[in-house]
């Protein structure tokens, strides 16, 4: 037992952390948050893991690395997707399909027509 | 009621997801590896070019997932900026002009370019390299932007799409280059791997740089007749 598998063990417990946030929460950006944090999860699993068994290893942490920039930009990506969302219909969560069938009509004519 | 039960059941089911997470983190972690990968790759590393393992594995060993990273970026980039309402770019009012953060800019961004341009030389031999320096440089840019210092590489145009291309098109031309001269896909000749990824290095920061501020400028902003979109 060293350190380094306390961090695996750490990874493990954020990624269930967020696993629980990603499907109670409602709101988007606390979704797209408890995403990001089973995502820093994983990441610590790997280079925890990778040292605890031959001390530090650069091949897992380069693929870390690779990881980190690609969840900033997926992330990145995700805000401006919600905030279009957020901009044509006016709600921060997705509504669930099965309360109300019939989808609003339009959404989008609804609000940005007044000042067309 | 219905909720309670809902949180239950989800918070059972983390539970085992936690616990089948540490079981297998706790196997793996007592197992012996039979290939011992640290003393491969140092074993290794004079043929790669440059001195940092990580620099190594990311732009000469496992450069394929680099490839296909910048790849992603470029893709995550262009669709930032297509969903993106565009014309706010060039709005004066939008841009914050807070004469303190103007102030701290005139420090800042001079040194944060410096601190760049220092990680990506460094990353050939510590710590450092493209990814790091991208960021800094995409953080300097988000200062600027707030300060609204006018930065029209940003409008959609020529800049942008040669800023958003440049590192992807560059590290493929890298690759198809060496294919078609008889080595194989990515594998760089042994006298230039230095120089081609010291190259390479610098197109991958400016277009990460480019992404990342392309990604943070491009969210969409607020018309003043929809008040409940929040700020910008």
């Amino acid at each position: 037992m060293t350190p380094f598998l306390l961090y695996a063990l750490a990874g493990a417990a954020l990624c269930s952390i967020g696993l629980f946030g990603f499907i109670l929460i409602s709101h988007l950006l606390r979704k797209l948050l408890a995403f990001n944090l089973m995502g820093s999860g994983v990441f610590l699993v790997m280079v925890g893991l990778a040292q605890h068994r031959s001390g530090p290893d650069p091949v897992p942490q380069a693929l870390v690395l690779t990881g980190i920039v690609v969840a900033i930009a997926a992330t990145a990506l995700a805000v401006v997707l919600i905030r279009r969302y957020y901009h044509l219909s006016g709600k921060t969560s997705l509504e669930d399909p099965a309360q109300n069938p019939p989808p609003a009509p339009g959404p989008r004519q609804a609000r940005e027509a007044p000042h067309e | 009621m219905t909720r309670v039960l809902a949180i239950l059941t989800v918070t059972a089911v983390c539970f085992a997801f936690l616990s089948g997470l540490v079981y297998s983190i706790w196997q793996i972690g007592a197992t012996t590896t039979p290939v011992d990968l640290p003393a491969l790759l140092a074993g290794n590393l004079d043929d790669s070019g440059v001195e940092n393992p990580v620099t190594a594995v990311l732009l000469n060993f496992r450069s394929y997932d680099t490839l296909l990273e910048i790849g992603v970026l470029v893709i995550a980039g262009i669709a930032g900026i297509s969903v993106a309402k565009t014309s706010s770019l060039e709005d004066p009012e939008l841009r914050t002009s807070d004469e303190l953060l103007y102030a701290l800019q005139r420090w800042l961004v001079p040194l944060t370019l410096l601190l760049a341009g220092y990680l990506l030389w460094a990353g050939s031999d510590r710590p450092g390299g493209a990814f790091q320096a991208g960021a800094v440089l995409a953080a300097s840019g988000v200062l600027m932007r707030l300060g609204g210092i006018p930065m029209d590489f940003l409008r959609p145009g020529l800049m942008l799409r040669l800023g958003l291309s440049l590192g992807f098109s560059v590290f493929l031309l890298v690759a198809v280059a060496s294919a078609l001269s008889g080595s194989r896909f990515l594998a760089y000749p042994p006298e230039m791997a230095r120089t081609l990824i010291v190259a390479i290095e610098t197109v991958l920061t400016l277009s990460i740089a480019m992404v990342l501020l392309a990604l943070f400028v491009s969210a969409p902003i607020n018309n003043a007749e929809e008040p409940e979109e929040g700020g910008s």
